[in-house]
């Protein structure tokens, strides 16, 4: 009964998180906004795991893991970045720019 | 059968105005606050779909470390103040929204897909199996039964992790 | 000693391509060993003519009734399309041979004094037998393309030799102007050689006469147009109507090329061709009309010209264009052997008058060379009187005027009687033909008319080249008189190469033709003529000749002449024959001023400025950028792009996969 509304509250979620990935030139910002899409992929495990079965709820147990995994070296790598570049802007990290 | 349905809508309203203050803030720690806001209203829709147990570890792993550990970092490279507005130009905007855009469309539009042979959709069968074993205990056992692997290479990927992060954020290796 | 195998044909025209050769080589590295190019130029032609002689006299043995196709290497195996290097050796062949070696021989040595004062001496004899080499390749060939390429070689060789004193601009300028309106006929002769090819789906001259009479339907669409392309060809090469204008404008070339290209050899190739297709022209009675109707009508035509021209060569290459009307009126009739039979005996004396007008100009401009003044040695009221100072040139030239005039017994007589004769045969078949004997009986008049008043005025009363001039005139050395005396005799004797069964005669040429000319003659069958009737059109052919000799000895008067720098420009009638009916400066308005507006400011300007180098080349390149700028936007090193690029991706392949 909540599948459908859920699938579109996800759906939401997501092409948010992607405007922000799009929209934000700050790079710790757009981090954020790609938690955001997980999450909202999560919603959409969740609301298939009421119906399917519990393996859902597993996998969103998964992602968790994987996005704390994902979080810590990121933001170590956004560390050193900030150390050598003394910026986070997208726009100045720039090196590939032939 | 009503209140469920309201409370569902509350939620998610609160959680897409969040997502949007989230990505429209100029502050980076405005954003990551909202961003916290979103994950506790996802934690209440977990709740209302019968994962009860997913909704408590993201209110404990994902708004509680990996939030805490974003804003961590802002704070420490000094980026918390207002900067100003470090959203694209006209020509990135609307590039940015168009696509957005076009992705919600197929994505609601995937709603409306056939779900693939062999999966049957049983309503209720979580809510069954928590009442049968308890809410935990209904998460707990596939996990540690038939998905006993991925579990424990879990637990190898967050070693690495840890190790990578160690060494990419000192100073001097 | 075993006679040589007729295989060995490729050794006539291979001769004069290795003088080419040596003479080249000796013009670029040795221009002064005017020695060694004289041997091996006039050498090479001796021997050609040798070879020549020794190989008709072969085939003579053989009365072959096909003719000998030596085939030397596959030249184009495209496909349907399949042509050799081949040469065909037959009784047509034999004579066109005999004729370009043995008058070439003879013009090879009077050019060795004519052209002995000439820094180009070397470049002069290698192109000459270039020339040689290509007129064999062009009547050798067993296939059209074969003779295209001899056709094609000698239309270049004839740009290079009238051209050969290209540093005046009027020497360049007629080099250009013969080689243009040939192409016009080339154009001709290719378009017939595409409808040939559709037809028949080969080149060969042995497989398209074959199949032509079940091929072609006769007087149909397809064989008309096919002769008529290939006429189109003739009137380019042999300078007839509409296509004339190079010929006399070529006389800006040494005479001897004049003698050789322009009167003996080249010009002859349309009448060559016709005389080898005879069985397609038999095929189309309009076909052979028009090249009768254009023969007469040139013969007539190019004689009225003639008659008002002040310059000696002008005269004879107008009496050239003239004669060629004639042949052509012979081959067009179907009289296939008399239309020959005039080609050998035009070769004769036609070359005989234009060397000896060599001889004349020679020794004129010797005689200016001397006095150091700057007279235009070849205009004819410089001269006069001159018999007296060269009296053996003006002997000969005596007797090629009355040959060419018809008087008998030389040898014009008997061929152009016989080409007449046909004429009116043919008349009473087809009533046309009235018309074209008519022509060529006036025309006759008008050739006696103006040989004659050349002559007189050339040879005949006081002298006007000068008080100082005319002590060193003298006539030209033996190496220059010789071939004279040779051409002489041949044009006393050469009528008996064809003296027709009316006075008792073999037709001996006739009957050589034969095997080639016997299948023409079965499509398209020679009137009969009763022998009274013949005998009457003789005498009426001699008396015209005989009125218009004397009428030019009673109504010229060369003691009126005055030089040319003194002389008054013509008026009326004559000012427009003078000035040749203004053909070329019609020419020059409707063709090629509208031309050369179309390709400057249409073809330049717009087509290859704008079109080709602006859009095509540029645009092209303009492109290219943009599209590499395109590319470049996709690699621009920032992230950001990078991303958009994924969420396009991903959209697109979820849209993908849903569907």
């Amino acid at each position: 009964m909540l599948l459908g509304p859920s699938l579109a509250v996800s759906a939401v979620l997501f092409a948010l998180g992607v405007a922000g990935v799009l929209l934000r030139r700050n790079a710790i910002v757009i981090f954020m906004c790609v938690e955001l899409m997980l999450n909202a992929v999560n919603l959409t495990f969740v609301a298939l795991a009421q119906q399917l079965g519990v393996a859902g709820q597993i996998f969103v147990f998964f992602v968790m893991a994987v996005a704390a995994a994902e979080a810590g070296v990121g933001l170590a790598i956004m560390l050193a970045i900030y150390r050598h570049r003394h910026t986070v802007n997208l726009q100045n990290i720039n090196l590939l720019k032939g | 059968m009503d209140g469920t349905l309201i409370i569902f809508w509350a939620f998610a309203g609160l959680a897409v105005v969040s997502a949007l203050s989230c990505i429209t803030r100029r502050s980076p720690v405005a954003s990551a606050l909202w961003l916290v806001v979103t994950l506790f209203s996802l934690a209440a829709l977990f709740v209302l779909l019968d994962a009860q147990f997913i909704a408590v570890l993201q209110v404990l792993v994902y708004a509680g470390a990996i939030m805490v550990l974003f804003l961590f970092v802002i704070m420490l490279l000094n980026l918390g103040r207002p900067g100003p507005t470090d959203l694209k130009g006209p020509a990135g905007l609307g590039v940015g929204v168009l696509l957005a855009g076009l992705l919600l469309v197929q994505l609601l539009g995937l709603r409306q897909a056939a779900p693939p042979p062999g999966l049957a959709l049983v309503p209720g069968a979580v809510a069954r199996a928590a009442a049968e074993q308890g809410m935990v205990p209904a998460v707990a056992r596939p996990l540690f039964g038939a998905y006993l692997v991925p579990f424990e290479i879990t637990s190898i990927l967050l070693l690495a992790a840890i190790v990578g992060a160690v060494v990419l954020a000192k100073r001097k290796l | 000693m075993p006679a040589p195998p007729l295989s060995l044909l490729w050794v006539v025209p291979a001769l004069p391509l290795l003088g080419f050769v040596v003479n080249s080589t000796l013009a670029l590295t040795r221009p002064t060993a005017k020695g060694a190019v004289s041997i091996v130029g006039v050498g090479t032609l001796v021997l050609a003519f040798a070879a020549a002689a020794i190989a008709v006299a072969q085939l003579a043995r053989f009365h072959a009734a096909a003719p000998l196709v030596f085939r030397y290497w596959e030249w184009i195996p495209a496909g349907d399309l399949q042509v050799a290097f081949a040469l065909q050796f037959d009784p047509l062949a034999a004579v066109m041979i005999l004729v370009v070696t043995g008058v070439g021989a003879l013009i090879h040595v009077f050019s060795v004094g004519y052209m002995h004062e000439d820094p180009g001496y070397a470049r002069y004899f290698a192109y000459l037998n270039l020339f040689v080499f290509f007129m064999l390749i062009l009547v050798l060939g067993a296939s059209f393309p074969v003779m295209f390429v001899g056709w094609e070689g000698v239309g270049l060789c004839s740009y290079l030799l009238i051209g050969f004193w290209f540093n005046e601009q009027i020497n360049a300028d007629a080099g250009k102007k013969a080689f243009i309106v040939n192409r016009i006929g080339d154009f001709g002769f290719l378009v017939a050689m595409f409808l040939i090819f559709t037809r028949f789906g080969s080149l060969d001259f042995e497989t398209v006469f074959a199949k032509a009479p079940a091929a072609l339907i006769p007087g149909g669409a397809a064989v008309t147009a096919i002769t008529l392309f290939l006429f189109l060809g003739c009137t380019g090469k042999s300078a007839q109507i509409p296509l004339y204008t190079w010929l006399p404008d070529a006389m800006q070339g040494p005479t001897p090329v004049s003698a050789l290209i322009h009167a003996a050899t080249m010009v002859t190739a349309g009448v060559y061709l016709v005389a080898r297709c005879g069985v397609l022209f038999a095929l189309s009675p309009l076909g052979s009309a028009v090249v009768a109707g254009i023969g007469a009508l040139t013969a007539l035509f190019a004689a009225t010209i003639a008659l008002k021209q002040w310059d000696i060569k002008r005269v004879l290459a107008y009496s050239t264009v003239s004669q060629l009307g004639y042949m052509f009126v012979g081959v067009g009739t179907g009289a296939y052997a008399a239309g020959m039979f005039h080609l050998v005996t035009h070769a004769f004396f036609k070359a005989l008058l234009f060397l000896g007008s060599g001889s004349v100009i020679h020794a004129i401009h010797q005689a200016y060379h001397a006095t150091h003044t700057h007279e235009d040695a070849q205009d004819m009221r410089n001269m006069g009187g001159l018999a007296r100072y060269m009296p053996w040139t003006a002997a000969l030239m005596w007797i090629a005027t009355l040959a060419i005039a018809g008087i008998p017994p030389f040898a014009g007589f008997f061929s152009k009687d016989e080409i007449l004769g046909a004429a009116f045969a043919e008349a009473a078949v087809r009533p046309l033909w009235y018309a074209f004997w008519g022509m060529g009986l006036a025309a006759a008049l008008l050739t006696a008319f103006y040989m004659t008043r050349l002559m007189l005025y050339t040879f005949h009363g006081p002298n006007r080249t000068g008080e100082r001039e005319r002590e060193h005139l003298h006539e030209a050395p033996p190496v220059m008189t010789g071939p004279l005396v040779v051409l002489g005799v041949l044009t006393v004797l050469g009528g008996a190469l064809n003296v027709p069964e009316l006075f008792g005669g073999t037709a001996f040429l006739e009957r050589w033709l034969e095997p080639v000319t016997s299948l023409a003659h079965r499509l398209q069958p020679a009137v009969e003529v009763a022998n009274a009737r013949e005998w009457a059109l003789v005498a009426g052919a001699v008396l015209v000749a005989a009125l218009g000799i004397v009428g030019a000895f009673r109504f010229l008067k060369p003691e009126a002449l005055v030089p040319a720098r003194l002389a008054p420009p013509e008026t009326g009638l004559a000012r427009l024959l003078w000035k040749k009916w203004y053909v070329d400066e019609l020419y020059d308005a409707i063709i090629v001023r509208p031309v050369m507006w179309l390709s400057r400011e249409v073809l330049w300007k717009i087509v290859d400025a704008r079109i080709v180098d602006g859009l095509l080349v540029n645009g092209t390149a303009a492109a290219s950028r943009a599209v590499g700028w395109l590319g470049s936007r996709l690699q621009t090193g920032e992230v950001g792009v990078y991303v958009v690029l994924f969420v396009i991706g991903v959209w697109a392949v979820l849209r993908a996969a849903v569907r």
